[in-house]
């Protein structure tokens, strides 16, 4: 009688814990970046850009009319935590993957989404090697809302043979995956167009006293240092540039654009160069989302509206394809050219964005301009 | 020249914050024979204490900088020594007379602990700083490059160099001194005595977290920067100047550190930044496998 008693109370338990999932039916999606660690700041870009995007696709019905539920997932820009986030997501049976942030963690976590047939749309990975590789291995899921580097670096590049040709230039990366690969095709396109770099040098990331390095350009009479790397080096690096009495320019890519490289370098970033997409925060057609960020005392800068768009263009899709298995969804994607707050976007076979563009902006107390050059 | 000089100012202040931390791991090494694993750590809780009584001077309108600085350097003292008398208190006196192993263990332990306690309670950005001490001078100036002397790089030395002398006066001539240096040779020889062994080991711990916030706060003032990770590397580093030096030593301390220093900022100048840690703990390697007991350190007598 006992026993009847516990299978009776196990089975209800059952019933009542299966009506509750079909009852608040719920398609779970992950957004994955460093969410602690040095790169922090661009974690919460993420994070700010992926919830807003939920709760504005929510409100508006869902998905196929199941509403999103958000699933979190923290890298911290370590390869080895990607895979294990990237595992995570694919237990908690996420269909949707906005991430990861830093190419050398997007790359290896694309493997696992392959096999887990997971859409992944990173919305900040801009190595050329996380498409390329993903189209020679046969992933058609995989995609993102920013430009490649090989764009980026033919636009830094260009922009130094016109405006700063026959000086001598230094070009550092920090061993990254992104840092080196960005700094390595403004080489080659700099290089294709005739200007040699005086040095190559390589700098651990993490680290804090750059004296050494710094000296070595000041004594080479470095003018330009090209800084393949993130903010919280660059800014250590610009910084203790001018306190060790290196007037060099110094041209910095993508990985910049937050106020905190203001915040740690201080005085000593004004007037330091870099690569970004044209900033959608600035484009009248999204006041009105940008109102809402801002609301909420958030400033959405860098990627955040890249990321709310991979969001927000993968419910687009999933909504057209009327599913949300990986392959309707990318099937979907590459259909049609979609309106988003970055812009167009309209996907090719590798899953890159066709046409993106790069400007050069310039750092002035604490926030990037556009270069009126 | 002036590049080598150049190289030498900055290599000796990097070497000077190392040679702090690693005097906290060299004494308490020196009188229980553990490796304080969670030093690094009470070096950065030193620079984030450091940070806030900074805000709070800024708060309450100090703007004279040495007045500044010289209260900040007692609180930071004070509020981190407290940290390292409780981490001894709490993790390693309920060990002792245990296996050798498990203080270190437990050392490993606090450090994650400290790490993760400031990473949740001041986030895990990377906090910037302005520092009160700006500015320097043009030391010498050759073929059109000038040598950059920091005030803040003179004042690291100096503090550095005036707080090692004060404490090889306290271990070699005051009664602390001399019952740190009675516990070191045997500790229940010394409890026998009347020497009070426990109080002896919390004050050696309080005197080296005292040091550590010394650093931190150095630290803090001359990169502008800190976060909640900063205490590995530099506690790494710091660790091995104190074995290259002779753990247990002092003065070895001090000369690892600036050794180390030295090694970074020269094959980062000359050869390559990118392996300038693999030359520094290669040079680590060749001096254990030729020296064991570290350049100043006495070869250890098994004690029967």
């Amino acid at each position: 009688m006992k026993r009847f008693f516990v299978t009776l109370g196990t089975a209800t338990a059952v019933a009542i814990a299966l009506g509750a999932s079909a009852g608040w039916a719920q398609i779970k999606i992950g957004a994955a970046g460093p969410m602690t660690g040095s790169n922090a700041a661009f974690g919460e870009q993420m994070r700010r850009g992926a919830q807003m995007a939920i709760a504005d696709i929510n409100a508006a019905g869902g998905v196929n009319g199941q509403q999103l539920q958000l699933v979190i997932g923290d890298d911290a820009c370590d390869p080895k935590q990607a895979t294990a986030v990237a595992n995570k997501m694919v237990t908690d049976k996420v269909v949707f993957i906005a991430g990861h942030f830093c190419s050398s963690s997007s790359i290896p976590a694309s493997k696992i989404y392959k096999e887990a047939r997971i859409l992944q749309i990173t919305p900040a990975s801009t190595n050329p090697r996380l498409t390329d590789e993903g189209a020679a291995e046969g992933n058609k899921a995989l995609f993102r809302t920013c430009g490649r580097d090989d764009a980026q670096g033919m636009v830094v590049a260009t922009y130094l043979l016109k405006h700063h040709k026959g000086k001598k230039v230094a070009i550092l990366h920090d061993k990254s995956t992104y840092g080196k690969g960005v700094a390595d095709e403004t080489k080659k396109a700099m290089n294709a167009g005739g200007m040699r770099e005086t040095m190559y040098e390589a700098y651990t990331a993490g680290d804090k006293d750059f004296t050494a390095l710094i000296n070595k350009m000041k004594q080479a009479g470095v003018q330009i240092i090209v800084l393949g790397g993130y903010h919280t080096e660059g800014a250590l690096i610009i910084k203790q540039s001018r306190e060790q009495g290196l007037a060099a320019q110094m041209v910095g890519f993508d990985s910049l654009e937050t106020a905190e490289f203001g915040q740690l370098g201080g005085a000593a970033t004004n007037g330091v160069l870099m690569s970004f997409p044209p900033k959608a925060e600035n484009d009248p057609a999204n006041a009105a989302l940008v109102k809402k960020f801002r609301d909420a005392k958030y400033e959405p800068e860098g990627y955040t509206l890249f990321t709310y768009a991979a969001v927000k263009v993968w419910a687009d899709a999933a909504n057209k394809a009327k599913a949300t298995d990986a392959a309707a969804v990318s099937t979907a994607l590459r259909s049609q050219k979609w309106s988003s707050a970055v812009g167009a976007l309209e996907f090719d076979a590798k899953g890159d964005v066709k046409n993106a563009a790069y400007d050069i902006y310039v750092w002035k107390d604490g926030k990037s301009h556009p270069s009126t050059k | 020249m002036e590049y080598f000089l150049q190289q030498l100012v900055n290599a000796l202040t990097l070497g000077a914050i190392y040679g702090l931390i690693a005097i906290g791991y060299t004494m308490v090494y020196g009188i229980i024979g553990m490796i304080n694993f969670a030093h690094g750590d009470v070096f950065m809780i030193g620079g984030f204490i450091a940070l806030i009584g900074f805000m709070i001077c800024v708060v309450l309108g100090l703007g004279w900088a040495p007045l500044a600085i010289l209260l900040v350097l007692l609180l930071t003292m004070a509020f981190t020594a407290v940290y390292g008398w409780a981490i001894e208190r709490l993790a390693y006196r309920p060990l002792r007379g245990s296996f050798r192993l498990a203080p270190l263990i437990s050392a490993i332990g606090v450090s994650i602990a400290l790490q993760n306690y400031v990473q949740m309670a001041q986030g895990a950005r990377s906090k910037p700083h302005v520092s009160l001490v700006q500015g320097g001078f043009n030391l010498y100036s050759a073929n059109g490059f000038d040598v950059r002397v920091g005030w803040l790089q003179i004042v690291i030395v100096v503090v550095t160099v005036a707080l090692m002398a004060g404490f090889t006066l306290l271990i070699n001539r005051t009664a602390l001194g001399r019952q740190q240096r009675a516990c070191e040779q045997d500790m229940k020889m010394a409890s026998l005595l009347g020497v009070n062994v426990d109080r002896t080991i919390s004050l050696t711990f309080v005197m080296g977290a005292a040091l550590a916030a010394v650093a931190g706060m150095m630290f803090l003032m001359y990169y502008g920067v800190i976060d909640f990770f900063v205490g590995f590397l530099a506690g790494i580093k710091a660790f091995t100047a104190a074995v290259l030096g002779g753990i247990g030593s002092l003065p070895g301390a001090m000369l690892g550190g600036l050794l180390i220093g030295l090694i970074e900022v020269f094959w980062a100048g000359y050869f390559s930044s990118e392996y300038k840690d693999v030359a520094a703990f290669g040079v680590l390697i060749l001096v254990l496998i030729f020296r064991p007991s570290g350049l100043l350190g006495r070869p250890e007598i098994e004690k029967v």
